[in-house]
């Protein structure tokens, strides 16, 4: 596949010496939204699995905590009820306080606020609860209820990651055309300039794929070169903007961070780079010598 | 299947040649080369010696007129056909067009690595052959660095490595003096005595007589054989040549000895 040695000196071109910084600032960028989608991607499936199948059910604070304590236990009966429900679980005051610490700052939901109780239901894998219905029904029992089955909200939320993640891969599919436009031209470039070498490796016999294995060996060296730099400036960035992600999380974000399978898809960036790069050089060069005598 | 039809290795039938909207260069040339003949092209400067050989290596196309070569019409042949019929020709450059950028070795190495012939068989063809033009202690050498005349014997030794059927040389010994331009042609004699064909375009009128090959001659385009087809390497001729290569050899080697 790649030329052990070059017959033209394509390596000591102006060119040759461009175009893989050229390609490491392409795989730069490539690897950052590649590494972004990525996240987003696992993001959206994670809340995907774990959202779908809960609801949340509210009840309206009463004016003593006993009533709240009827209010509580009759909607559990009839959730407990349904059979679709595999689990229903009042949220304990705790774990209330610290959803809404955030937003109010520590200390700041007291036992004097009045707070709605919130129930956790889990729905069995596949079962199919009308939100709506179900709604209505608890309404009738116990005045003051509400059902959230998180459905708009979610469907917001994954409609606005899926749209980030068609942005991202619509760069990575144009940073793949810039870099073959790239090759394309100092191919073209490497073609005109060795013309007369290649002239006379015609003459003495040789076929296009001869001359044009020395261009795809190029290119395939230059892109891997090229990309391994790109890849070197792309994690320490990665890394820094992870750090901050962490610090900044605080509960808001769940935990983003890239896995293992990730790094492999990122170091795969180089290869994918390398070999649009030979491919590329390989079908410019068969195309243009095929207009020449 | 290399001579359909026709045994001569190349056949000219009224071909013309202009280049771009000049004058015709080349006008109603009509000749044929039988395989293993040996032929001078003589003819004056601008008479249309190179030009007639770049039709003949497939650097031109004529402007009319058919063209065989190895009973192929090129009219009709496919541009993927053209390397295996190129490989079957060997090229001495008027100007060498030796690539500047690789030693003396890798050039004369390119028409066996463009034929796929294995490097270790290489190594030994080309150093051998380099050996034999005197270029012994300057095969890593680039082509910028050698004289002019190393340069010529680095060309020729490039065109003659692949053993091909049909050798064209233009002016090939310009830059040599007459003994090594002796040695040179008793090189093509000897790739002759093997069933080259052979054209050498000189102006070297000379070695002409002293060679005695038939003669093809260019005059303000046209061309006059006043000896066709006449088989060339006679008796006289092979017999002259074994001496002269042995002579060249001993000369050889006392010339790398000093
Ligand atoms: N590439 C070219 N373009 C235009 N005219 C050319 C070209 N090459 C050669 N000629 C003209 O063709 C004529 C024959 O040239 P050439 O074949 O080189 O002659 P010779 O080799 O016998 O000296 C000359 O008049 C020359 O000027
Ligand atoms: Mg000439």
């Amino acid at each position: 596949m790649w030329a052990r040695r070059s017959d033209l000196p394509l390596d000591h071109d102006a060119l040759g010496r461009f175009l893989p910084w050229l390609i490491a600032f392409m795989v730069y960028l490539a690897a950052l939204a590649l590494a972004g989608m990525l996240l987003l991607n696992t993001m959206a499936a994670r809340w995907d699995r774990g959202m779908g199948d809960t609801l949340t059910v509210q009840i309206a604070p009463a004016d003593t905590p006993e009533q709240d304590a009827l209010r509580v236990r009759a909607t559990l009966g009839i959730l407990r009820s349904i059979p679709g429900v595999a689990r229903a679980q009042l949220i304990d005051e705790g774990r209330l306080m610290d959803l809404l610490e955030p937003w109010l700052g520590p200390g700041g939901a007291t036992k004097d606020l009045p707070l709605p109780r919130l129930i956790d239901v889990e729905l069995k894998p596949g079962a199919q609860v009308d939100a709506a219905a179900l709604a209505t029904r608890l309404a009738a029992a116990v005045p003051g209820t509400a059902v959230d089955d998180h459905g708009v909200w979610l469907e917001r939320l994954i409609r606005l990651i899926r749209t980030v993640e068609a942005l991202a891969t619509a760069v990575l599919l144009l940073i793949g055309l810039a870099t073959a436009g790239t090759v394309v031209f100092t191919t073209r470039t490497g073609l005109s300039i060795h013309h007369e070498a290649i002239e006379v490796l015609h003459l003495i016999g040789a076929q296009d794929t001869y001359v044009a294995r020395q261009f795809a060996g190029r290119a395939l060296a230059m892109g891997l070169r090229g990309g391994v730099i790109g890849l070197v400036f792309a994690v320490p960035t990665l890394l820094g903007i992870g750090y901050l992600a962490a610090r900044m999380q605080a509960g808001l974000l769940p935990d983003v961070s890239l896995g293992p399978q990730h790094w492999a898809a990122l170091a795969g960036l180089p290869l994918v780079v390398a070999a649009i790069a030979m491919v590329t050089a390989r079908l410019t060069v068969m195309r243009t010598l095929a207009r020449m005598l | 299947m290399i001579t359909e039809g026709s045994d001569c290795v190349v056949r000219f039938e009224s071909v013309g040649l202009r280049y771009g909207l000049g004058p015709e260069v080349l006008q109603d040339i009509s000749f044929a080369l039988a395989p293993g003949s040996f032929h001078f092209l003589l003819g004056a400067s601008g008479a249309g010696k190179s030009t007639l050989l770049k039709l003949m290596y497939l650097a031109l196309k004529p402007t009319r007129g058919l063209i065989s070569l190895f009973g192929h019409n090129m009219a009709t042949t496919s541009r993927r056909q053209l390397p295996a019929l190129r490989r079957r020709i060997g090229v001495v450059f008027q100007d060498f067009r030796l690539l500047h950028h690789l030693s003396a070795f890798d050039n004369v190495a390119l028409p066996l690595r463009v034929a796929g012939v294995r490097e270790n068989e290489i190594r030994k063809h080309v150093v051998e052959l380099l050996t034999w033009v005197g270029l012994k202690d300057h095969v890593n050498i680039r082509p910028t660095i050698l004289s002019g005349g190393q340069q010529q014997r680095v060309a020729i030794a490039r065109a003659v490595i692949a053993r091909p059927k049909l050798l064209l040389a233009d002016e090939p010994t310009g830059n040599v003096d007459d003994r090594m331009a002796m040695r040179l042609m008793h090189l093509f004699e000897e790739l002759n005595k093997l069933g080259t064909t052979i054209v050498i375009a000189t102006h070297n009128e000379t070695l002409v007589r002293r060679l005695g090959h038939p003669r093809l001659r260019l005059d303000a385009g046209c061309l006059d054989t006043d000896t066709p087809d006449q088989p060339a390497a006679g008796e006289t001729a092979a017999g002259a040549f074994a001496a002269a290569t042995s002579g060249s050899r001993a000369e050889q080697s006392s010339e790398s000895a000093a």
